[in-house]
């Protein structure tokens, strides 16, 4: 298992994460990947930057513990995530999740089982910096139902 | 009743309204989470926002933990809103 899970200021290269997921395993067919990115509207508009804040330590176990779950569910080969923390601006990237498998559906739905849970189960705190101001974001109802869907239904075996 | 020692961490909003990121309290041993955010909401303004409407959610060692949780010795707690990664 080469999973890698890192929580850092530093920015980070897709394209290397990538070439990483590549080099895991010749059983591997298929990579999805996501990148979030800052931008310019959340809850407030003219938003200029993000500060994020995190439970170090926490962070990474709670990581580590839903690539856990999402090898039960699906089959998977490799996971990388990555999450920025402090001051970004605009535009730049905040988050990453890879997923290498066998089968695109796998790597699919593994990649994006990961991203939504890092936004209801990981102990990251968003703030939004605006013209006017600093605002802590408020978890999103929308975030809360994309994260539960994942516990109602089977995926099932395809 | 024996006393045990913890420490106690806030994040982000939390944190700031409470002007705290991190203190060690000496509580009675077996305490539970929920009376532990009882005693330090009896300091009042701004510590009743533990017990207030807005959600506060708790960790024990790290780990999620619930109300009913009793806390031992050097145990770490962390109080904080909701999380709003990704």
């Amino acid at each position: 298992m080469t999973d890698h899970v890192l929580v850092a200021s530093a920015d980070f290269d897709a394209a290397e994460q990538l070439q990483q997921l590549r080099q895991t395993s010749n059983a591997t067919g298929a990579i999805a990947t996501f990148t979030g990115l800052v931008r310019d509207y959340g809850d407030h508009s003219n938003v200029t930057g993000l500060f994020l804040e995190h439970y170090p330590g926490m962070t990474e176990q709670v990581i580590h513990g839903l690539i856990g779950d999402a090898r039960e569910r699906w089959d998977i080969q490799s996971a990388r995530v990555i999450h920025r923390v402090g001051t970004l601006t605009l535009g730049e990237q905040i988050v990453f999740v890879g997923v290498s498998s066998s089968h695109r559906a796998d790597a699919f739905a593994a990649c994006e089982f990961l991203m939504d849970a890092l936004k209801t189960s990981a102990p990251f705190w968003k703030k939004e910096l605006t013209r006017d101001g600093e605002h802590w974001v408020e978890q999103k109802d929308s975030d809360r139902e994309r994260g539960a869907r994942w516990h109602q239904s089977d995926p099932g075996d395809d | 009743m024996t006393d045990v020692t913890i420490t106690v961490h806030y994040f982000a909003r939390l944190r700031e309204q409470l002007g705290t990121e991190q203190e060690t309290v000496t509580i009675p041993a077996n305490l539970t989470l929920a009376e532990l955010k009882q005693r330090l909401a009896e300091r009042g303004a701004p510590w009743q926002l533990l017990t207030g409407e807005r959600p506060v959610l708790a960790a024990v060692n790290q780990a999620m933990a619930k109300n009913a949780t009793p806390l031992q010795d050097r145990d770490e707690v962390a109080f904080f809103p909701p999380v709003t990664g990704g």
